[in-house]
């Protein structure tokens, strides 16, 4: 049996080593030499990383990513988990919101961006003429403005999708349970907090988590909807990496960048999951 | 349950009303839409949906992301279901440590691997085709896919598969008759989110592409460029694009709960 496991493994394998390894590799290898397209590449061992974590603007950018990545996951969770309390669980309406909620996730993120952009620019959007009206000034074109708008446009995008992962963990809980609170005579508060939240302990890790990695990821729609602006205030990770490797000449240093952006994510998802496992733990 | 009901009722209105307010915008004129707001188009036209339904480059870009997308999916079940078959059914040497590997590329931000994806696949020549995303596209689904699986078939007994072949199945007759029908709905799942994966992305299938091959987010972010929005054009096309999704989720709304259910995905 041993020597069958490698040919079902082959074919994933080998697609992933030309969509994933190979690729990594390349911004490895390129990260450790000084690169400008047509010129001889120079081996400089870790000199790119070196001027990578000494750019301002990368850290400037990293800062901001933190903290979109905490705000969102800081409004995200609670509001899904909260509205999966609230959804129906049978009767006619469960398939009408499932579709609804599963919408957003199914746009293209580019027309997230585009459809956000459509909403809230001062000139045609109704959002701006909206607040007007009740007397509150709105603009995405200040920077404070713009960065709250990423982040609703964030949390409209993917609240639906820790919705879901939530409503399906809340389904997975056998009735008995809640049963035998009832007949502790336990409050509803106490049931949430002694039955359903450590029942929904896996969901949730599992919710952070891809809510986590994603938000690092993010492009498309705030990219569309702000390119970043105005000035920065609302460039996040992902723009300002593929800024570099797109626009710039130092291909070593846009790899180190890359990498070091890389590690970032899979740094702060290994803690992220060891940690909430703990926490559950001690529960 | 009054209050529970009306929470959700406004959570869902503001859920739809930037949508509304992209298919209204999609049925008005450029000069509605730069000179008013109205919340319903003043003069209604599908002006802006002829314009993409009679042009080439449009239904070009349409109907060539949507076959990418179908060749991805298709690549990645083929070859997620046998990996995923080997994780769930037996434990060699190093498997949790290339699962895991496997599942950092679920996490690996695409901005990070622009350059070598397009020095590696102009290198395969393969620079501009369909091919090229679809098999980028794998970098994030096909973990995903071995990830959903795998849960899958590990809630089904390893008796089943003993049966079968003590009563002289060949593995492969096992694996068609008897063990894909009872993964079914774990491949629906898995399909549906491979699908909805590569039908969003943007950043590698533009990179990807030039002239060739033209996917449809790429042709909606490309014509913003040149001279300014074509606003109702480009709300007519997001809406366009939003129709495949819909479509899909309607089909598979049962299995999503399950799948999600599987806390896998």
């Amino acid at each position: 049996m041993k020597t069958k496991v490698i040919w079902f493994l082959l074919p994933s394998l080998l697609v992933m080593s030309i969509s994933a390894f190979l690729p990594v590799m390349t911004v490895l290898n390129y990260s450790l030499h000084v690169l400008f397209p047509g010129s001889i590449p120079q081996y400089v061992g870790l000199q790119n990383f070196k001027d990578a974590l000494a750019d301002a603007k990368l850290i400037n950018a990293m800062r901001r990513q933190f903290i979109y990545t905490i705000e969102i996951l800081l409004i995200q969770i609670p509001l899904g988990l909260a509205l999966a309390l609230t959804l129906p669980r049978r009767g006619i309406f469960v398939g009408l919101v499932l579709v609804l909620l599963g919408i957003p996730l199914l746009i293209p993120w580019n027309v997230v961006g585009i459809m956000w952009r459509l909403f809230v620019r001062s000139d045609i959007g109704v959002l701006p003429a909206a607040f007007a009206r009740i007397g509150l000034a709105y603009s995405v074109e200040s920077a404070g403005d713009a960065w709250w708008t990423i982040v609703i446009m964030d949390v409209w995008h993917w609240t639906p999708l820790v919705t879901l992962l939530c409503y399906a963990g809340l389904q997975a809980i056998p009735q008995e349970f809640y049963q035998a609170a009832k007949v502790d005579a336990a409050s509803k508060v106490a049931t949430f907090r002694y039955v359903t939240l450590p029942k929904l302990r896996h969901v949730l890790i599992i919710a952070v988590l891809l809510r986590c990695m994603d938000s690092f990821k993010v492009y498309d729609e705030p990219f569309i909807l702000t390119a970043g602006g105005p000035g920065s205030s609302t460039e996040l990770l992902s723009m300002y990496v593929s800024r570099q490797a797109i626009g710039a000449f130092n291909m070593g240093l846009s790899s180190a960048m890359s990498l070091v952006y890389f590690i970032i994510v899979l740094v702060l998802c290994y803690v992220l999951y060891i940690a909430m496992s703990k926490i559950g733990e001690r529960k | 349950m009054k209050g529970k009901t009306i929470i959700l009722i406004i959570y869902f209105i503001l859920l739809l009303i930037p949508i509304y307010w992209m298919v209204n915008t999609s049925f008005k004129t450029n000069f509605e839409i730069g000179r008013m707001i109205t919340l319903v188009p003043d003069k209604g036209t599908s002006d802006n949906y002829l314009k993409i339904f009679t042009s080439p480059i449009w239904m070009k870009s349409f109907g060539q992301t949507l076959l990418y997308v179908f060749i991805n999916v298709a690549i990645v079940l083929v070859t997620a279901v046998p990996a995923a078959y080997a994780f769930s059914r037996f434990k060699f040497r190093g498997s949790q440590h290339l699962f895991f590997w496997l599942l950092t590329n679920r996490m690996a931000p695409g901005a990070a691997f622009l350059v070598p994806m397009f020095t590696l696949f102009s290198a395969l020549r393969l620079f501009d085709t369909l091919m090229a995303v679809s098999l980028a596209h794998c970098l994030f689904n096909l973990p995903l896919a071995i990830w959903i699986l795998e849960g899958f078939m590990r809630g089904i007994p390893k008796q089943i598969d003993e049966t079968a072949f003590i009563d002289g199945y060949s593995f492969f007759r096992f694996f068609r008759k008897i063990f894909l029908p009872l993964i079914k709905q774990g491949i629906g799942v898995t399909a549906f989110f491979c699908f909805m994966f590569s039908w969003v992305e943007l950043l590698l299938s533009r990179t990807l592409t030039s002239v060739g091959v033209k996917p449809v987010t790429v042709a909606m972010t490309r014509s913003l460029g040149a001279g300014g929005w074509d606003y109702g054009v480009i709300a007519a096309a997001g809406v366009l694009t939003m129709i495949p999704g819909a479509v899909v989720v309607y089909f598979v709304r049962n299995y999503i709960v399950k799948g999600f259910a599987m806390g896998r995905v």
